[in-house]
């Protein structure tokens, strides 16, 4: 009697047990590389911020669940001094050594254009992000997915606001020599000929470049009163540094990138009235399908590390919910699943709007999101970044001087 | 017209800090008949240390020059016993690993100490405009200073014994140690001047422009240049040949791409050293 009381107490103790043992988690593997050293250092870890908190919520929550398994998001990340030769290297290695199931582009085009090739030949699905040129999805690719708008988006918004402000502004175009600053200024460029806006200038500088000096020099020569164009951050930031040392007196300044990011406001007086095409900004009012909203992502992203998201930071942590959201809709880590899923995609994140192209010519790109232009205002003696158009979206007036 | 005024402006202004850059390598060529392949670290050595005193410590950044200065002396004559001083006299392939591999060791830990992330040292003076265009004051007062060292230089050089000693041991080391100057100390000091001439170019380089640990190889490149133009081992030719090289690249970018001026560099370089090997100003010779 004694011992089949036993037993009942033992069988009862497993049959309790059970349900914790099956829920002992399986490691879903996520392979990237950051440029922890190198130009584009200060975008990239923005954007790694946003992978770790998508990781770090997805993981305390108990991982994605996929079937009677929850899987842990591990990831697994080097640097690659934002070279090129590095990406290869590396993606070779994060599939071919450390079992990435899924990979996260690096930041920047012309580093995810080098490991999109890798990706493809090895038939691997890449959420791509801090990486808007077009041109890395009309190669053919089965298994890329841009969270970004593309390049050719990103100096409309704010050629709309000079056709509108001030259509016959002489512009100078002065831009980054490197795949995305071209791919964004030429498409640019295109737009403000058929609009017949006047360009006066028209150059591309390496990005290497700390002596803008010469350039500014022609663009004070071509008498424009428009400069749109940059890169990143280390070369933007410079510019606008030694525009405003050398009063270059323009009425108007888009650059690319550098703006967005919270630091460029140390430059103080140098970054006022300077305006940034942005993927997102915490103001925006999104209805999420899934996941947080833009201002309780903010918060959380705030909470962990002490400063405001960028859009490299959103994007971050966009591409995590996106492919989490493509994970369990198809109810599989399989690749080919999970592609399936997100070329199916049509969802609202606190990112915006995502949505896939899938025809076969340009497969991958991000045809859903839009952008914003924000600009830095100077406010009761500090610097904000607001939003100015579209103005649906917009939390200021635009300033033009 | 004033455009092209102001980019000549610009680039003689510039092309002094490149002369005093240049001016430290070529004097080590001419007294020692060693190429300093670490002069571009030692160039970024500079300007950290102008970081460091200024943003860390919170000196004003001209006031700190004197102490820059100081550093780099010492930093070049303990560089000159530890990696140099057994290479003098041997093989040129000896001189040019040893001071490579001092230029590894160097980036290498810059690298691990401040990464490749940008700094900046914050400075601010007034400037001067004219017909729309802006002489920043920061750029105005690193070509007065570049001309002050340089000057200083040319009095000890020309000046004192001791400049005589660094001459006599520049033309003939052999026949100034039987004179009696004790030609090793002599050597040493003079890496150690050397060093501290492209410790102030990246000093003041670093008043005008942001630098990573990675940002010498430019600068050393451009020294190169500008040392041939000037003549090997002639520190006055060696200014002179900064300053043309900034005259050429400012009367160059308004008419062309200034991604175009690395080309334009070099096909000088490659001119000067078919047409004119003893450099273009080697009159101005020590």
């Amino acid at each position: 009697m004694q011992l089949s009381r036993l037993c009942l107490v033992a069988a009862a103790t497993v049959a309790l047990a059970s349900p914790a043992l099956a829920a002992d988690n399986d490691t879903l593997n996520i392979g990237f590389t950051v440029s922890q050293t190198g130009k584009l250092n200060t975008d990239s870890v923005a954007q790694m911020r946003g992978f770790d908190l998508w990781r770090d919520e997805v993981n305390a929550k108990g991982g994605i669940k996929v079937d009677d398994k929850n899987y842990t998001i591990k990831f697994v990340s080097y640097d690659d001094e934002s070279q090129n030769g590095r990406v290869q290297q590396l993606y070779t290695r994060l599939i071919a050594q450390d079992n990435a199931q899924f990979l996260f582009s690096p930041y920047s085009s012309g580093l995810t254009a080098t490991a999109a090739i890798i990706s493809e030949q090895y038939g691997k699905v890449m959420l791509t992000t801090g990486a808007a040129e077009g041109k890395t999805y009309e190669l053919g690719n089965k298994n890329l997915f841009q969270v970004y708008s593309p390049a050719s988006e990103y100096l409309s918004g704010a050629l709309r606001v000079l056709k509108e402000k001030d259509p016959t502004a002489k512009i100078a175009f002065v831009y980054e020599d490197d795949p995305f600053s071209k791919a964004v200024a030429h498409a640019a460029l295109d737009l403000a000929a058929k609009e017949h806006m006047t360009i006066v200038l028209d150059e591309a500088y390496s990005g290497s470049t700390t002596d803008f000096g010469p350039i500014i020099n022609k663009i004070i020569a071509s008498k424009a009163v428009v400069l749109l164009g940059g890169g990143h951050y280390a070369d933007g930031s410079t510019l606008a540094r030694q525009l405003y040392d050398q009063k270059a007196n323009l009425k108007w300044v888009t650059l690319l990138v550098a703006p967005d990011s919270p630091k460029f406001a140390e430059l103080g007086a140098a970054a006022t009235d300077i305006s940034v095409p942005s993927q997102w900004e915490p103001q925006v009012t999104f209805r999420p399908d899934f996941g947080p909203t833009a201002q309780e992502f903010s918060k959380a992203f705030n909470a962990k590390y002490g400063v405001d998201p960028g859009y490299h930071a959103a994007g971050g942590y966009a591409a995590g919910l996106i492919l989490q959201r493509a994970i369990e809709q198809a109810n599989s880590i399989d690749p080919a699943k999970v592609a399936a899923e997100l070329n199916k995609m049509d969802v609202t994140t606190m990112f915006g709007r995502t949505k896939f192209a899938t025809d076969a010519k340009q497969h991958g790109l991000q045809i859903g999101h839009d952008m914003v232009l924000a600009q830095w205002q100077m406010k009761d003696g500090k610097l904000t970044k607001e939003v100015i158009w579209p103005a649906a979206a917009k939390t200021a007036d635009i300033v033009m001087n | 017209m004033a455009g092209l005024l102001a980019s000549v402006v610009d680039g003689v202004l510039i092309g002094a800090v490149y002369g005093l850059a240049a001016m430290g390598l070529t004097l080590i060529w001419g007294v020692m008949n060693v190429i300093n392949l670490s002069h571009g670290a030692i160039i970024v050595l500079g300007m950290f240390a102008l970081y460091y005193l200024s943003s860390v410590l919170g000196l004003n950044p001209y006031a700190a020059s004197p102490i820059v200065i100081v550093i780099g002396f010492v930093a070049g004559v303990l560089l000159y016993w530890i990696a140099v001083h057994r290479v003098i006299g041997r093989p040129h392939l000896m001189s040019l690993l040893s001071t490579f591999a001092v230029n590894m060791v160097l980036i290498g830990l810059g690298t691990a100490l401040w990464s490749t992330s940008p700094y900046n040292v914050s400075v601010s003076l007034p400037s001067v405009s004219w017909e729309g265009y802006t002489y920043t004051g920061t750029h105005i007062m690193a070509a007065i200073i570049a001309a002050v060292i340089a000057g200083l230089l040319y009095l000890l050089l020309y000046r004192t014994r001791i400049g005589k000693a660094i001459r006599a041991v520049a033309a003939n080391r052999a026949a100034a140690e039987l004179s009696g100057i004790p030609t090793t100390q002599i050597l040493a000091l003079s890496f150690g001047l050397g060093v501290t001439l492209a410790f102030a170019s990246g000093m003041l380089i670093a008043t005008l422009f942001p630098f990573t640990i990675l940002s010498g190889g430019a600068y050393q490149l451009k020294s190169f240049v500008v040392t041939v133009l000037g003549g090997l081992g002639n520190p006055g030719g060696a200014l002179l040949g900064g300053i043309f090289l900034g005259l050429i690249e400012g009367m160059a970018t308004p008419f062309m791409p200034v991604s175009w001026m690395p080309m334009i560099e070099f096909t000088l370089f490659v001119i000067v050293l078919i047409a004119f090997p003893r450099g273009i100003f080697s009159f101005s010779g020590t």
